[in-house]
């Protein structure tokens, strides 16, 4: 554990993955506070940080990691911090200021099981709904689920580099699962990665306007001390970042922030699908279920059952248009989760009658087995 | 004395987009600006090197005033994100504003140990000992039996002594200061600025709208007045006796003391990790 990626084929474990995948994407601060099924990324990262010239510092709770991340972000950093349910609660209000200054940073939610303090040493998917709605006001956020330690890589990559293009937060949800689970990753060499920085101004500090919009709806964004001297607040604010009460500025301001992820969804709407070609009933499913429900669709197949899934890796903004296609084309659709099913709502929203949507939801901090989705996607007796 | 003020106005404020300001007449909260703005000036910092942060409530509005990188956090986060803005940027001088409800009581836990921790920051802390922007809620500084917006029966809490608990938390520099002694106030700040470590100044200021009026102080002067009453240096303090010197608070220097910096700590850290140098490409 805890060396440089010498060889490209390792044994890690999910947690560990994410580390080296946020260090591969550019991030040299990380702010954390203890909690279980997340502190391996601490640990690795204390570790590793330095050895990159990097800086990890432990805070006091996770309220002051997740506005130490920011301040780190504003000062030109690739930014994280990693938690679990409770801590995850405790960063919501800094999370809302990340949204609203537009401060690209990620954070990692290794989901336990239950609400309070839940179980902790369990998986859960129940904090879906918070990652995109925890912090208060309507704000926009990017949601990504990872079911595998090869995503647990690849998708903190994906991560910083559509928080840096954005300039959104973008939380990782992870679960105990993935996170502890310990796989044979193939890491692909630096040169292969598509690492995205952030846009820097392109004109001379007199010039720079550090809210104002553009075709893609996302500002250049100065780096502290480098002569563009402006100003950053939560409060909601005009083009030049001062507050304002102006009813047509706080609307343009707010519409910007939506517009800038509506007009990228293309890229930010990630999704896999198995076996979805001539599929008369799905799964759709995310984070380390899917890969129960992988094994469930195999199976279903060799009973002469044609199924597929869809897997959601990009939970927010939901992907509609591409789980609507899964409507219209499956006469059954089967939504399980480890929680009362609240993705399965979404999917819900979107069906509007189409076909049959069910959930299947397992709240007693156990993983869903094949055997339980395979149920449901065998024809009923 | 008044166009050397104008000058330095001119020099450091947004005057053409940010005022008027939003503080009452005879707020303290100006005299804490002036006085950090001199500091800033005397000190020879360019402005590209400052920034200014603070959290939520009067004192946090302080940043938008004046052309530094300024920031404007979260009720008594504001430690957190300088904390992040140091050891992303170590070369800059981080200095953050916050009131007494902002720094003790949100913002306890944080301040307290960003005072342990000891980076190479600045916390200004102005005790006006209400909470003035909501409207006169009693804080963690509100006088037991004064009254407030919550407590119209009179404080049955005993108040925090800012200063004193930044020493007990561990912080190299820390000094009170009232906005009815100035040149003192001008001294600690900029000693506080200078200082290398985390730097505390508490500074006595006055809110005659939402205590003063409350405490039979409703004007300005009468608050000015009671500070300079009740206020004692460090030295005479040290000569009078504990009945001279109750309902008293002290200014000047609390302490000052030399304390390994977080940052040259982590450097050392880095060494050890056989890191590269911050400053290098990665």
């Amino acid at each position: 554990m805890n060396t440089p990626l010498s060889e490209k084929r390792r044994l890690v474990q999910g947690n560990e993955a994410i580390a080296e995948g946020a260090l591969a994407a550019g991030c040299r601060f990380f702010a954390g506070y203890p909690i279980t099924p997340a502190s391996e990324i601490s640990e690795v990262l204390s570790s590793r940080l330095p050895q990159v010239g990097g800086s990890f510092i432990q805070m006091e709770d996770e309220i002051a990691s997740m506005g130490a991340i920011i301040g780190a972000s504003i000062a030109g950093m690739k930014a994280m911090t990693a938690t679990s349910g409770p801590g995850f609660s405790l960063m919501q209000e800094n999370l809302g200021f990340a949204c609203i200054t537009e401060t690209p940073c990620v954070v990692v939610n290794v989901m336990r099981g239950g609400g309070s303090t839940g179980l902790p040493t369990c998986p859960g998917q129940g904090d879906v709904m918070q990652a995109k709605w925890g912090t208060h006001g309507d704000h926009p956020i990017i949601v990504l689920a990872v079911s595998s330690v090869a995503d647990c890589f690849e998708i903190t990559i994906q991560a910083f580099n559509l928080s840096e293009k954005y300039r959104v937060p973008v939380v990782i949800l992870s679960d105990e699962v993935v996170s502890h689970t310990r796989e044979t990753v193939v890491f692909p060499s630096p040169w292969d990665m598509e690492i995205v920085d952030r846009t820097g101004p392109s004109v001379p500090p007199e010039w720079y306007v550090p809210y104002e919009d553009n075709s893609i709806g996302v500002p250049d964004m100065a780096t502290l001390g480098e002569g563009y001297r402006y100003h950053i607040t939560g409060l909601i604010h005009d083009e030049r970042g001062f507050p304002t009460q102006r009813p047509e500025e706080i609307e343009a301001f707010t519409g910007r922030l939506f517009r800038k992820l509506a007009q990228g969804l293309h890229e930010i709407q990630k999704i896999k699908t198995f076996m979805m070609n001539d599929a008369e009933v799905a799964v759709i499913a995310y984070g380390s279920v899917s890969r129960a429900a992988r094994s469930a669709v195999l199976e279903a197949r060799d009973r002469g059952v044609r199924a597929g899934m869809l897997q959601l890796i990009t939970l927010f903004p939901f992907p509609e248009h591409l789980v609507d296609n899964v409507l219209k084309q499956c006469s059954k659709v089967v939504v399980p989760e480890m929680n009362m099913g609240q993705i399965y709502r979404e999917v819900q929203r979107v069906n509007q009658g189409k076909t049959r949507v069910e959930k299947y939801s397992r709240i007693d901090g156990q993983f869903i087995t094949p055997d339980e989705i395979l149920g449901k996607l065998l024809p009923e007796e | 004395m008044p166009q050397e003020v104008t000058k330095l106005i001119h020099k450091y404020l947004r005057r053409d987009k940010k005022f008027p300001h939003v503080w009452c007449p005879g707020c303290g909260n100006g005299v804490v600006l002036g006085s950090l703005i001199r500091a800033i000036d005397r000190l020879g910092l360019t402005k590209d090197e400052v920034v200014l942060a603070s959290g939520i409530g009067c004192s946090g509005r302080m940043p938008v005033y004046v052309d530094f990188n300024t920031l404007h956090t979260t009720h008594g986060r504001v430690l957190t994100f300088a904390t992040g803005i140091k050891l992303a940027k170590p070369s800059m001088t981080v200095i953050t504003v916050m009131g007494d409800g902002d720094a003790t009581a949100i913002g306890g836990n944080h301040f307290i140990h960003a005072a342990r921790r000891n980076l190479n920051l600045t916390a200004i802390i102005i005790n006006n000992q209400i909470y003035g922007m909501t409207g006169g809620q009693f804080s963690p500084t509100t006088p037991y039996g004064s009254k407030a917006a919550t407590a119209p029966y009179g404080h049955i809490e005993h108040a925090f002594s800012i200063a004193e608990l930044a020493v007990t938390a561990g912080a190299a520099f820390v000094g009170r200061g009232t906005v009815f002694h100035v040149q003192l106030l001008d001294r600690l700040i900029e000693a506080a600025v200078m200082k290398r470590g985390f730097s505390v100044v508490e500074v006595v200021s006055n809110c005659h709208i939402q205590f003063g009026r409350r405490n039979e102080m409703g004007n300005p002067v009468t608050m000015m007045e009671w500070m300079r009453d009740h206020a004692v240096t460090v030295g005479r303090a040290g000569e009078m006796s504990p009945e001279e010197l109750d309902g008293k608070f002290t200014i000047g220097i609390l302490i000052d003391e030399e304390k390994p910096v977080y940052t040259e700590e982590y450097d050392r850290i880095r060494e050890r990790a056989g890191g590269s140098d911050p400053a290098g490409d990665l």
